[in-house]
């Protein structure tokens, strides 16, 4: 290697700051040559790519992108469309729900998981094998069950119960759900896995303790287990929104969108304006409120997560 | 615990295990006034740990029946009966016209194509995107070279972004270089956006093993390659197999770049999946829809029987990010 840092201090005590500087650069050159795509991938793509469409999200870009900058008028007739406003009520709804059903299903699986039964493996198995599956297996499957005319509906009104409603997906109030249903039976079991690995790193002297005070199981979990499982809370939160912004299959395979526009999300609105519709200018400007949302929720979890660290 | 449950406001020790002595005599001489004598197996408590694992169990595998059972009816059969029951006749012809002739409103030879198609892009892509990683963390956890860290951190933040915001560019970047629509496109879009996660999986590994190998080895004489080739890559067979299990799942379930960056007749599975199931056009063949489904979620769902713990050892390292 020529470019040995030991030799080079062996070389001259003291060298001539001009030819030490081109050796730098060549110091453990092949790693820098091996690291280039990383590092295309990164300034271009990641960077680049967001810059990018965040300036050209202030242009009126129409077929192809032009450097035409008009202000904010992109985002005063996002805001304008009723179809937005529906996608971000659904987002809203979509989120809340599922975070914390997500969050509280999550956690009582783990804990049922964690109390040293028989056939554990097999039941996490299960809980955890539709999250293998895709968005789009999820979403048909679950159109099909909740089809009102052959699914969940017809079977509970021949059961005798001849007035029984469920039809989320043909019923605009409540198609949303019929959504968060699907997307809860595919992503709970990701989050029951983080959680179970959260109980097992916990002192097992926690659990001896509050036994002999005599404290039920149920106040340990809510008032000491969960406070000190604070970190997996945390990146639960982060993994489960930063997975809602990007709603987007699901919707396409369960409802498309429908009925009407009763469950259009926001990443959907984005495809439909950048390549259905013609209209980049408000493709860049409704990913640029995507990329909003995460900044919310991502920086200031990064902040508390590494600003932490490196501070200590 | 069962017996701790029982003993209201106990919050010392000395009152709990007097309390506990009093069961067990009581228990012994068969006149306890008060709680029942806690059994062996099928304890209250059991009862319902089991009782709920059980039902959650069965509304998560519920899905999974219905796809079964419905792919393997006859339409009359789903017409008149109901989704849970188990096919009273059963047929492989869903199956078959799944595969073959199912129709997406382009063409009508199944889901074959769209198999293939899958199969074109998932390896190439898998194999490219691991090898890529691996060499990144490589050179981050043994090369440490100047601003190494930073990229990382910006190829973290990255896999944050909603991809919706990155297309466009991406979009222009391929038509730049010529790749817009060929399978070469797809193969390297696959490979930057999984790149976050698959070279974090391999940095925290390299970082991980001694660095005395490492170290060794350069005093031998091996350089970059030689390290990575005669002494990392054997060792880390493990990380591999989770990085292949991680990519080869993503890649297959992709549905967005595969509409986004690539040409109909290049379409993966789920694309065309979506089609054939959610086309308007003629009348809806259930059973031909679920088998389609099932075929189409065959893969992955193999690869998670069959890895097992790896698998959960992969999400759990792809989920903490950072």
């Amino acid at each position: 290697m020529p470019s040995d840092p030991v030799h080079a201090r062996q070389g001259g005590t003291a060298p001539p700051s001009a030819a030490r500087r081109p050796r730098r650069l060549l110091r453990n050159l092949t790693a820098k040559i091996a690291a280039i795509p990383m590092v295309l991938t990164a300034m271009v793509v990641f960077l680049g790519g967001t810059v990018w469409t965040v300036t050209y999200s202030f242009t009126n870009s129409k077929l192809l992108p032009r450097a035409e900058f008009v202000g904010l008028a992109q985002y005063e007739r996002l805001w304008a469309t009723r179809r937005w406003v529906v996608s971000i009520e659904n987002l809203a709804i979509y989120g809340l729900c599922s975070l914390v059903f997500s969050l509280v299903i999550g956690f009582v699986l783990a804990a049922l998981l964690d109390q040293k039964i028989r056939y554990e493996s097999a039941f996490r198995t299960i809980l955890l094998y539709p999250f293998a599956l895709s968005f789009i297996v999820t979403g048909l499957v679950w159109q099909w069950i909740l089809n009102p005319e052959f699914g969940v509906q017809s079977i509970i009104r021949a059961m005798g119960f001849e007035g029984f409603a469920f039809d989320p997906l043909y019923n605009p109030d409540i198609a949303i759900f019929g959504i968060l249903i699907a997307g809860l039976w595919q992503g709970t079991g990701l989050i029951m896995v983080l959680m179970l690995a959260g109980l097992r790193g916990i002192d097992g002297e926690i659990w001896k303790a509050s036994r002999v005070d005599g404290i039920p199981a149920w106040k340990t979990y809510i008032f000491i287990i969960v406070p000190m499982m604070r970190p997996v809370f945390i990146t639960a939160l982060v993994l489960i929104t930063s997975g809602i912004v990007k709603l987007y299959d699901l919707v396409v395979a369960q409802t498309g969108g429908g009925p009407g526009i009763a469950t259009e999300v926001p990443a959907k609105y984005v495809y439909d304006y950048m390549f259905g519709g013609q209209n980049l200018g408000q493709g860049f400007a409704a990913s640029t409120m995507m990329l909003l949302a995460v900044a919310i929720v991502v920086i200031p979890w990064a902040m508390l997560e590494f600003g932490g660290k490196r501070r200590g | 615990m069962g017996k701790c449950r029982d003993i209201e406001h106990a919050p010392l020790r000395a009152q709990a295990e007097t309390v506990l002595t009093d069961y067990a005599a009581q228990s012994r001489d068969g006149t306890g006034p008060r709680g029942r004598k806690p059994k062996k197996r099928l304890s209250g408590r059991n009862i319902m740990i089991y009782g709920t694992l059980f039902v959650v169990s069965v509304y998560y595998l519920l899905p999974l029946w219905v796809m079964v059972v419905t792919s393997l009816k006859g339409m009359p059969e789903i017409r008149l009966g109901n989704i849970f029951a188990p096919p009273v006749e059963i047929t492989f012809e869903p199956w078959v016209k799944a595969w073959s002739e199912a129709c997406t409103g382009l063409n009508c030879d199944g889901l074959s194509r769209g198999f293939w198609n899958s199969v074109r892009i998932t390896v190439p892509s898998a194999l490219f995107s691991i090898f890529i990683a691996s060499v990144n963390g490589y050179a981050l956890a043994n090369w440490r070279f100047k601003g190494g860290e930073a990229f990382f951190t910006i190829l973290i933040f990255g896999a944050f972004v909603p991809y919706q915001v990155m297309l466009y560019p991406m979009v222009i970047l391929l038509r730049e270089i010529g790749l817009y629509g060929s399978l070469a496109g797809l193969v390297l879009v696959h490979t930057v956006f999984g790149m976050p996660i698959v070279t974090l999986l391999f940095r925290n590994y390299f970082t991980s093993l001694p660095e005395e190998l490492f170290k060794a080895a350069r005093v031998d004489g091996a350089g970059f390659w030689g390290i990575y080739f005669r002494v990392m890559l054997p060792m880390s067979l493990p990380i591999f197999t989770v990085a292949m299990i991680i990519q080869i799942t993503g890649i297959w379930n992709d549905f967005l770049f595969g509409t986004v960056f690539t040409r109909p007749n290049l379409y993966p599975m789920t694309v065309q999946l979506n089609n054939i199931v959610n086309s308007v056009q003629g009348v809806k063949e259930y059973n031909v829809n679920m088998a389609a489904t099932l075929l189409t979620g065959l893969v992955p769902l193999a690869i998670y029987f069959a890895s097992g713990k790896l698998f959960v050892r992969g999400i759990a390292a792809g989920a903490v990010k950072g």
